[in-house]
């Protein structure tokens, strides 16, 4: 046995063992060809979207602050999109994960359009694929890391809707994500002042945008007790 | 199903907030059903929720199939949809293929199947499937989330679901009583005792409340009423 191993070895030099594969030198080994990168955590993140419908629309916010863990990273972020004259969407969670889904939405509007059939993507169409996309990507193990809240107004009826990382979804007349859920105020040291709202109506979309929220620290030293 | 759900060591220093992926969570939710004679009661509370917040308090886990039919699922919400959504498609390729609508035993058999498929990535979900059986008799089959599945007069699912089968089980199955006269449930009686056991869990359990919604099935169609629980 220890014969042949020494000829083989002789003959291949430095290559890989017969029925192996060849390394090259500085390159990936095969161990790692194939594995993929995934989302295990969220790197810059958006904070809370609140959504809620009116008599005749929906309106959804959210603020701009892009967070690098517990450092304001980025001040200027858009969580807020229009996809249609009927349909919005805004977000919460990883901001390239969003910017991600909100290019193949872009790509998906334009070549529905092109087909110049007189239809479009209604708010609870996109809601519906949305939920199927979030869902086959959790079930992969690879998620995308974040909260959409969809809103629209479709044949004069309001649509507003919510989808998490793990496909969960539902309906209702108000939706909250992150710290927004447990209340609408800025009490998350995660969010900024300056925000924008999307607003739907039949008449089309209206985004405003940037905003800005009157700040004070005028009642600072009201605040005792929690040091 | 454990390893899933549990978390990766959370004693790491360097991190201020450890974030995890769990493909699960628990969205809470109760179901019920009874089988009659001849009609069957189902019904499930309306309140989505995720930790101590709630999402919805108007989310109905009961889902109408065919005429004869009706599906409670609960557990982790996401899988509760897809997998509804799933009974669908299969419902009407069944009917394009048969030219017939499916039994609710059929139906049943093949939910068993569909949970089954998924054993080792399981769907969360707890179900029951109440409906009429082909001779016309209620018929209530429960599930496991892995496609265990049994026919049974009555039985409770979900987040109160061990709160709820014992007070079944003493008034529907005549247990731990002496000296009771066995008589047959009628659907006035079904319906009364819906609204009274689920009362009793919105009262322990966080994840029961809102509102219930009961579908009775008799052979002339289905039934819904909508009954006020507490919302705290």
């Amino acid at each position: 046995m220890a014969s042949t191993d020494m000829i083989r070895n002789e003959f291949w030099r430095n290559g890989p063992q017969p029925g192996s594969f060849y390394n090259f030198p500085g390159g990936k080994n095969s161990e790692q060809i194939g594995s993929a990168k995934r989302t295990l955590q969220p790197i810059v993140t958006g904070t809370s979207v609140l959504g809620v419908k009116f008599d005749q629309g929906v309106i959804i916010a959210a603020d701009m602050l892009g967070s690098y863990g517990s450092l304001a990273r980025y001040r200027d972020f858009s969580r807020v999109s229009k996809v249609n004259n009927s349909t919005v969407i805004g977000c919460g969670g990883d901001i390239a994960d969003f910017q991600f889904l909100k290019s193949i939405i872009e790509q998906r509007v334009i070549d529905e359009e092109c087909l110049e059939d007189g239809f479009s993507y209604t708010p609870s169409s996109l809601f519906s694929w949305v939920t199927r996309v979030l869902y086959n990507r959790r079930s992969k193990f690879d998620p995308l890391w974040n909260t959409y809240i969809i809103g629209g107004v479709d044949e004069e009826k309001t649509f507003l809707g919510y989808v998490d990382k793990i496909g969960m979804s539902y309906q209702a007349d108000s939706v909250a994500s992150g710290y927004g859920a447990y209340m609408a105020q800025p009490m998350d040291a995660r969010s900024l002042n300056k925000y924008e709202v999307a607003i739907v109506t039949k008449d089309g979309v209206e985004i405003k945008s940037p905003l800005t929220s009157e700040t004070s620290w005028d009642i600072a030293n009201f605040v005792s007790g929690y040091e | 199903m454990a390893t899933l759900l549990m978390k990766p060591d959370e004693t790491s220093s360097y991190a201020p907030k450890q974030t995890y992926f769990s493909p699960y969570s628990f969205n809470g939710g109760t179901v019920l059903a009874i089988a009659g004679d001849d009609f069957s009661v189902i019904a499930s509370d309306t309140r989505l929720s995720e930790g101590f917040s709630i999402h919805s308090r108007d989310v109905e886990k009961t889902y109408k199939l065919t005429g004869t039919t009706v599906l409670g699922s609960c557990g982790f919400h996401g899988d509760v949809l897809t997998l509804t959504k799933m009974i669908e498609a299969r419902l009407k390729t069944y009917k394009q293929h048969h030219q017939k609508t499916m039994s609710t035993s059929a139906i049943a058999a093949m939910l068993s199947t569909m949970l089954y498929y998924r054993r080792f990535f399981p769907f969360y979900t707890y179900n029951i499937v109440a409906g009429l059986d082909d001779e016309g008799k209620g018929c209530v089959f429960s599930f496991d989330p892995v496609g265990s599945y049994e026919r049974e007069a009555y039985r409770a699912g979900g987040s109160a679901s061990s709160m709820l089968q014992p007070l079944l089980d003493n008034q529907i199955g005549f247990k731990n009583q002496q000296g009771v006269e066995k008589v047959g449930l009628s659907q006035e009686k079904a319906v009364a005792l819906v609204k009274d056991v689920f009362i009793s869990a919105a009262e322990r359990d966080i994840y029961t409340g809102d509102a219930i919604v009961i579908q009775l099935v008799t052979k002339d169609g289905i039934k819904s009423e909508r009954f006020q629980l507490r919302r705290d």
